[in-house]
């Protein structure tokens, strides 16, 4: 490791731009914690999405491109923020290591020198958070005991299984981290329903009725708010809800962090604004 | 009962998925835990009847494929350990590798406020 202090760290393309709050708190948490994630020096969009046949490995080029990035700067740890960067990172890395014949295959035909061995591991930012608890802990000087919130997972945290950060059907990682910093939280039986995922391109009406269920659910069991950590879960639950008769907010999980250190991070590009309800409620001024 | 079914179809869709389709006992477990059941012409299990019977022309009429947003959730749960996201994915790319888009770019609305990884997503899963 020559980041001794710190985690490498991968952001994918939405970070950057629509989900800008999750980087910047992110970011804010971590250096808080004394273990700043240090971007990249290079990185290739992951795709998205996982391609799942048998012979197509030219979609699995850009996720093994990063590989030998991080191997290039020394690095066997590579943290993601984006849940669909986390899934396919992982699951490309997973199958080059399951299948050396692939990775033979891929360096094949990749420029880049040396080969990438196969070393690197990839993280989600939530299983450093879970090592980090005691960390955490001491950090809290605004506890968020107002706040009732029920944690979403989704699915590219938890599936398939071989790539789970948790057990696939009672995680439990986002609420210990939540009770960490004091959030009253909501027991949520649909956290781990899919939300819709890319459907919002060209099916809405599909996600409308997946975001009318969810946050129902949610709101019916006492929940004030939604913490999560994709971005797309976050568009979807927090743009869609124009559609019901819900308006909550939708945060990410790290801005909820940041806020009980003191923080004031992100929290400026969410569609349901979550400052009104802060503000009501003392948190924020 | 189709007179002449289209082996080569199961073939293919094994191929490509690595799994058994074969193996499916139609237990029902898959589509009682979809999320999107109630937006697909026919169910799941269903569908994998029809490619064990090589009905690829009824196969392809319907939409499953395409409702199936490769959550896992089936995969995950099966009892007979049938990645069953991955023969979604098979059926998903034996049309689009017939140079048929599911999608037109220049159509996709609300564009400037969707997410990237949304629309990189989806035109990775409904073109070819």
């Amino acid at each position: 490791m020559i980041l001794m202090d710190g985690y490498l760290y991968y952001p994918g393309c939405t970070l950057k731009t629509k989900a800008s709050d999750y980087e910047q708190s992110a970011i804010a948490v971590m250096e808080a914690l004394g273990k700043p994630l240090v971007e990249m020096d290079d990185w290739y969009c992951c795709g998205a999405v996982q391609s799942l046949t048998t012979d197509d490995l030219i979609h699995q080029i850009a996720p093994i491109r990063t590989m030998c990035c991080a191997q290039e700067q020394g690095e066997n740890t590579l943290v993601t923020l984006c849940d669909m960067c986390y899934n396919v990172l992982k699951q490309a890395n997973q199958r080059v290591k399951d299948q050396p014949e692939n990775l033979d295959t891929i360096n094949d035909f990749l420029d880049e020198d040396p080969d990438y061995l196969g070393e690197v591991e990839v993280y989600h930012l939530f299983e450093i958070l879970r090592d980090m608890k005691k960390e955490i802990s001491k950090k809290v000087v605004k506890p968020l005991s107002d706040l009732k919130i029920a944690p979403y997972y989704g699915c590219m945290l938890l599936r398939p299984t071989g790539i789970a950060i948790d057990d696939t059907e009672d995680p439990k990682i986002m609420e210990e981290l939540l009770e960490l910093i004091g959030v009253d939280v909501i027991d949520n039986p649909k956290r781990t329903e899919c939300c819709g995922s890319y459907h919002s391109v060209n099916r809405s009406d599909i996600v409308e009725k997946r975001v009318e269920d969810l946050v129902a659910r949610a709101v019916e069991d006492g929940a004030e708010a939604i913490a999560l950590s994709c971005p797309l879960c976050q568009f979807n639950l927090d743009y869609y809800q124009r559609t019901t008769d819900y308006d909550i907010p939708i945060f990410y999980l790290t801005e909820l962090i940041a806020l009980a250190f003191g923080l004031e991070v992100g929290m400026k590009k969410h569609w349901v604004d979550p400052k009104k309800m802060l503000k009501d409620k003392k948190i924020l001024e | 009962m189709k007179v002449n079914p289209d082996h080569t179809f199961l073939e293919k869709v094994e191929e490509l998925s690595g799994q058994s389709v074969n193996a499916c006992i139609r237990c029902g477990t898959c589509s009682a835990g979809c999320p999107f059941v109630k937006d697909m012409d026919v169910l799941p299990e269903r569908i994998f009847k029809k490619i064990v019977l090589g009905d690829k022309e009824e196969i392809l009429k319907k939409n499953t494929m395409w409702i199936c947003a490769a959550c896992f959730t089936c995969s995950v749960r099966c009892p007979r350990d049938i990645d069953i996201a991955k023969i979604m994915e098979a059926v998903r790319q034996i049309v689009l590798r017939d140079n048929i888009d599911m999608i037109d770019i220049a159509k996709i609305e609300n564009i400037e406020n969707l997410p990237q990884l949304a629309v990189v997503g989806c035109l990775r899963k409904e073109t070819g």
